[in-house]
């Protein structure tokens, strides 16, 4: 035991210098960081808390669920488990001394250390949620300031102007025109129909496009002209759906964003929201939102874009001219399969659109998180290294559908493409990224 | 010793059963009562349907990813909480007891079945207990009460079965039999054989949420 004992204090930190985490640790003293998880406790942690922390036996099942303890030879601080020991069960030990360092080592593990992918539920024999736990833990940090620097930044965008990339509301008006414009010299009728009255679709999707990758507003546009949908976006913020806030412990916060998203929505009577191919944006508004404002289910029907396309093929709305014919695998979104079973409706998109299709394995509900899930990648480049370091079973998974191979990834959702690119770079797969939308554009009859 | 045999066949029986009953009760009412106040995100995605579904895979051995994928742990803690409850229910001694205090009987397990049963949730305790120590991942996640705990279910099982070969002792071994069961049943609400009493709920609330809400498999 002396050996485990050893280990909990050498492996602190990994050596990691973090503003946000070490700055806002320095500030606060053992008493009241216990006064505060305390509290926490007292106000927010009820049965599941309990029951969670009451019924896990030990047993070490869930540890080569996840993929940090398998990608970092086993070690045991990393298992789902592992993890709950070192965080939450010394904050539920009322003896136990919660002083500077252990903040800033909880900090760590459960903002960089834990995705959030709920793998590790589906294999613990009590369904144990260790990303509730984490989450639970990582709401503490928040009230007690220690928060990595890089996340921190996208909530406090999230707060000021209610898109997480700082986009300025002329910005976004102007970025819809200007692909507007682009798309018209390809297709000359389509339109970005901006705050359009009781359209059928309210259109949404996250900051990152606007700021970095508008040209995916412009593929999405072309799909649903063909596809003669009736859309909208709004012009007023609302349109992002995404939300760093949850991530970080700052529910107050995630209720406003997910408030004004179904808002815009409302307002403008849509039917239904679709959102774009963002798995973690989902998860807030589909899983999280409707919880956190005290819904049961959303407000309104909501869809995210592979169930969308799924329909425009299904009621032939949309012609593929050639199927793409480079071989594809797909990687399985944790938040929308894990957490919303779209695994299937994924694989009929990808067998209209795509002549040969290599599965990962696993996959589905048992595919390993890109590692950047859960805002790991969002606390940015003090931990990108071991992130990536952390998902080695990752590339594993991917070079083996390679072997067979695969020669394109595709990923419906953003922030597995903010991992998976890394992965592929780190350990030199030669493998290119798309999106389904990439694929659906390329290939579709577009006059 | 005579007087601690009567204490142990007498009112720490009483004892054992109503702390057990009661603390069973309590600690899952008291869990209940905070789910509508604190969680109430539980009774509204709870689904019955989803909830039996769940617990179904995880109850039929092999029916889990997790379980194909540690055959030889799943095929020992199978093993070992079948015979761990069976056993004690159905031990023809047991049954004979219960008879002679209350005239209620039922029927008993053959003296060697209840042998061999005994025999297996002892090898379960140890397997449980080097595996424990042998594998880096669980050793880590080890208190001391863990340890406690494979002792504290071991012991009725040793005793029972030394009182009944009749070995050097049995007399003594007789009553430690009564007070370690007893100690053992007083136990299960409060220590972490609460497990039992919690798995439905952990498990039929995963299997709901996964279920009703997210439309995904559990296991
Ligand atoms: C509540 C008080 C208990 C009393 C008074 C009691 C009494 C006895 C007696 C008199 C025997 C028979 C020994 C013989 O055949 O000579 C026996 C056997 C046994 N008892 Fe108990 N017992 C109690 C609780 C328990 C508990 C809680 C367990 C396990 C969880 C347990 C497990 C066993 C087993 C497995 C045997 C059979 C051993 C064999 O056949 O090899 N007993 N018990
Ligand atoms: C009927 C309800 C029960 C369920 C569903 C249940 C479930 C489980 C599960 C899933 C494990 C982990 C399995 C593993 O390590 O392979 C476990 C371990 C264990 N259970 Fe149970 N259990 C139940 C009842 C009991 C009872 C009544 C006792 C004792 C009186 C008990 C004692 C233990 C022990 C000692 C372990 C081993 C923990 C270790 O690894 O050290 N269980 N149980
Ligand atoms: S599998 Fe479940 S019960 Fe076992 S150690 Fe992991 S969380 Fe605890
Ligand atoms: S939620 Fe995912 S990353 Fe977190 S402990 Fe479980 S398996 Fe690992
Ligand atoms: S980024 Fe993708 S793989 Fe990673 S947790 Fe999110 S949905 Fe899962």
């Amino acid at each position: 035991m002396n050996q485990n004992n050893q280990k909990d204090t050498a492996n602190n930190k990994n050596g990691i210098y973090d503003v946000g985490i070490d700055k806002g640790a320095s500030r606060l003293t053992p008493e009241k960081i216990r006064k505060v998880f305390d509290a926490l406790v007292e106000t927010e942690g009820g049965a599941r808390l309990r029951a969670y922390t009451n019924a896990c036996v030990h047993c070490g099942l869930c540890s080569d669920a996840c993929h940090h303890f398998l990608s970092k030879d086993n070690d045991p601080r990393l298992s789902p488990a592992g993890k709950v020991k070192q965080t939450i069960s010394r904050i539920l030990n009322k003896k136990a001394k919660l002083d500077v360092d252990f903040v800033k080592q909880a900090c760590e593990t459960v903002f960089t250390e834990c995705n959030l992918c709920r793998r590790c539920v589906i294999y613990c024999p009590f369904g144990i949620d260790v990303a509730y736990l984490m989450l639970f833990v990582r709401r503490g940090c928040h009230q007690l300031g220690v928060v990595p620097q890089y996340i921190q930044d996208t909530a406090h965008s999230h707060a000021s102007t209610f898109n997480q990339m700082w986009v300025r509301d002329d910005e976004w008006i102007d970025t819809l025109q200007w692909q507007e414009e682009e798309a018209r010299d390809e297709i000359p009728d389509l339109r970005i129909p901006i705050d359009k009255k009781g359209a059928d679709i309210f259109y949404s999707l996250i900051g990152p496009e606007p700021k970095f990758r508008a040209q995916l507003i412009y593929q999405m546009a072309v799909i649903f002209h063909m596809a003669g949908a009736d859309w909208t976006l709004p012009s007023a913020p609302g349109w992002d759906n995404s939300d760093m806030c949850m991530f970080t412990g700052d529910m107050e916060m995630t209720a406003r964003l997910k408030k004004i998203h179904f808002e815009a929505a409302m307002d403008l009577k849509a039917k239904r929201i679709v959102m774009g191919e963002c798995g973690h944006a989902f998860r807030s508004v589909y899983d999280v939102g409707n919880r956190t404002l005290g819904w049961k289910m959303p407000p309104l029907p909501m869809v995210h874009a592979i169930e969308f396309y799924a329909e425009i093929f299904r009621e032939k709305r949309i012609e593929i001219l050639e199927k793409f014919d480079r071989p594809v695998t797909l990687h399985d979104p944790c938040n929308i399969v894990r957490g919303r079973g779209l695994g299937d409706e994924a694989r009929y998109v990808i067998n209209e659109t795509c002549s040969t299709f290599i599965e990962l394995e696993p996959n589905r509900e048992h595919n390993f998180c890109c590692g950047a899930g859960g805002g790991v990648i969002n606390c940015g480049p003090p931990f990108k290294n071991k992130r990536v370091e952390s998902n080695r079973v990752k590339a594993d998974q991917l070079a083996a559908a390679r072997d067979k191979g695969a020669e394109v990834l595709i990923a419906p959702c953003h922030n597995c493409h903010g991992g998976l690119e890394d992965v592929i770079h780190h350990y030199e797969l030669g493998l290119e990224l798309k999106f389904l939308g990439d694929i659906i554009y390329e290939c579709m009859k577009k006059e | 010793m005579h007087e601690l045999y009567k204490l142990a066949s007498g009112i720490f029986v009483w004892i054992a059963i109503l702390g057990f009953a009661a603390g069973m009760i309590g600690r899952l009412a008291h869990l209940a009562l905070t789910a509508r106040k604190k969680d109430p995100v539980v009774y509204q995605y709870f689904s019955l349907y989803y909830a039996l579904r769940s617990m179904l895979h995880w109850i039929i051995p092999f029916a889990s990813t997790g379980m194909r994928a540690h055959p030889v742990i799943t095929i020992a803690a199978f093993v070992f909480h079948i015979c761990l409850i069976v056993t004690p229910l159905f031990a023809a001694a047991h049954v004979i007891l219960v008879m002679e205090s209350w005239n209620v009987a039922w029927w008993h397990l053959p003296d060697p079945a209840a042998d061999v049963m005994t025999v297996l949730v002892i090898l379960g305790c140890l397997f449980f207990l080097i595996r424990r120590i042998a594998q880096e991942h669980v050793r880590y996640l080890s208190t001391a009460g863990d340890f406690v705990l494979i002792a504290l279910v071991a012991a009725p099982f040793v005793t029972g079965f030394w009182t009944y070969h009749q070995w050097y002792g049995y007399e003594t071994a007789g009553i430690l039999h009564m007070l370690s069961g007893e100690l053992m049943l007083l136990c299960l609400p409060f220590t972490r054989l609460f497990h039992m009493a919690l798995w439905p709920f952990t498990r039929g609330y995963a299997g709901s949420e996964f279920g009703s809400l997210r439309h995904a498999r559990d296991w």
